[in-house]
């Protein structure tokens, strides 16, 4: 073996040796890391008791209510499973919207409405036209009528 | 082809190929530039939900990209100049540096002005972001270790270690949005899956990073003659060499 050899045997060692001590590292904070918690996690209890953390999931179509004459409003955020309903003054951000997704930073009350500070809105990795967007909307709604009829058949014998 | 790489191991034969290239490849980025820029924000539409916020993915995802690129670039030449003990090993990661922390810095104040209209603040401490801090910390750490030690092969050799230990950040951030629940949206280009954006984005945003990459390629080249021509002052081949 000459000493190239070794320096560049002792560099790869090294790599794999932090690389080991990352992944480690990494899973033993794994649940330090996350940014949010989902409703069935905060209803499950592994949110932190008795101080802030965040909630994330999908804003319940039809359930965004303002109250008259100020900034306070309510929603529900689920995660397909569970619900906790929210309440937040304060400006909402543009993307906010019902069916899309949102992050909201606040704590727990004792009836089980989740009080945020800050509300953001999480959007995902899908860039398209408008017209795309209504063709593809169109197309799911097509989908999801289609599936009824089929159940329906299915279901009158 | 049958090229003898190993001579452009020596700065005296890099030095003038170095030139040549660096050349060619600022004029290939602004021409890909301006293509890229007349693709993103003139010829691809508006997005659905976003509206025109969403165009500034065209330098945060190329500069992100570029950012995370470099740094492993720079760790691959710190570990030739660890294995090889060659100089010019050395002063690429050294041209690299800046360059890389300035692409870093481009992808997160692009971020912050990306997220203040879409998600409703400027920054979060999610693992995407707070790991790509740590990427800029990093470069600026490199810069800053270089800058400490008097002694350039010293330096050399301190840096390259720093480079290479940083090296495991690099697949932290890549990763972060799959392993960890995080503000920031998972990937929309991938090597596994097809992309999820629209073709002309999707166009436009590939032209940029082609852009970024001759930009960066060579501005790195035009630093590296720079350090070469300070660091071998006092060489015999620099006191033969004809002036330029």
């Amino acid at each position: 073996m000459t000493p190239r050899q070794r320096r560049f045997g002792l560099i790869a060692a090294g790599l794999v040796a932090l690389g080991v001590a990352a992944t480690l590292v990494l899973s033993a904070f794994r649940s330090n890391l996350v940014f949010f918690f989902s409703p069935s996690q905060v209803l499950a209890h592994e949110a932190p008791q008795g101080r802030a953390f965040r909630i994330g999931g999908m804003v319940v179509d039809h359930s965004l209510k303002r109250e008259p004459g100020s900034l306070t409003v309510r929603f529900d955020v689920t995660d397909t499973v569970h619900t906790v309903p929210v309440t937040y003054t304060g400006l909402l951000p543009d993307l906010f919207k019902e069916g899309k997704g949102v992050v909201a930073q606040g704590s727990l009350g004792g009836d089980g409405t989740f009080h945020a500070t800050e509300v953001l809105a999480k959007h995902d990795e899908n860039y398209m036209p408008p017209d795309a967007a209504k063709a593809v909307k169109e197309a799911r709604e097509g989908m999801t009528m289609q599936s009824v009829e089929t159940k329906s058949m299915q279901g009158s014998p | 082809m049958n090229v003898n790489w190993f001579k452009y191991a020596s700065p005296a034969s890099f030095l003038p190929l170095a030139s040549r290239l660096a050349r060619g490849f600022a004029a290939a980025a602004v021409v890909l530039g301006i293509a890229g820029l007349a693709i993103g924000l003139v010829i691809a539409p508006t997005d659905a939900t976003q509206g025109d916020a969403y165009r500034i993915i065209f330098i945060h995802v190329p500069a992100a990209w570029m950012a995370m690129l470099i740094y492993v670039v720079m760790a691959g030449w710190s570990a030739l100049a660890l294995g090889y003990n060659t100089r010019l090993s050395a002063m690429m990661a050294q041209a690299l540096a800046p360059t890389g922390a300035s692409m870093a810095f481009l992808a997160l104040w692009t971020g912050a002005f990306w997220g203040r209209p879409t998600w409703g603040t400027y920054w979060a401490w999610d693992a995407r972001m707070t790991s790509t801090l740590i990427l800029l910390f990093l470069y600026l750490g490199v810069i800053a270790l270089r800058a400490a030690i008097d002694e350039p092969r010293r330096a050399d050799r301190a840096c390259a270690v720093l480079a290479l230990v940083g090296v495991v950040n690099v697949p932290i951030i890549y990763f972060s949005v799959q392993w960890w629940n995080t503000l920031h949206q998972g990937s929309s280009v991938s090597l596994t899956a097809a992309p999820t954006m629209a073709m002309t984005m999707l166009a436009g945003m590939l032209v940029m990073t082609l852009a970024l990459w001759c930009y960066c390629i060579g501005v790195v080249l035009w630093r590296v003659q720079a350090i070469i021509v300070e660091r071998e002052e006092g060489a015999a081949w620099m006191a033969r060499r004809v002036p330029a």
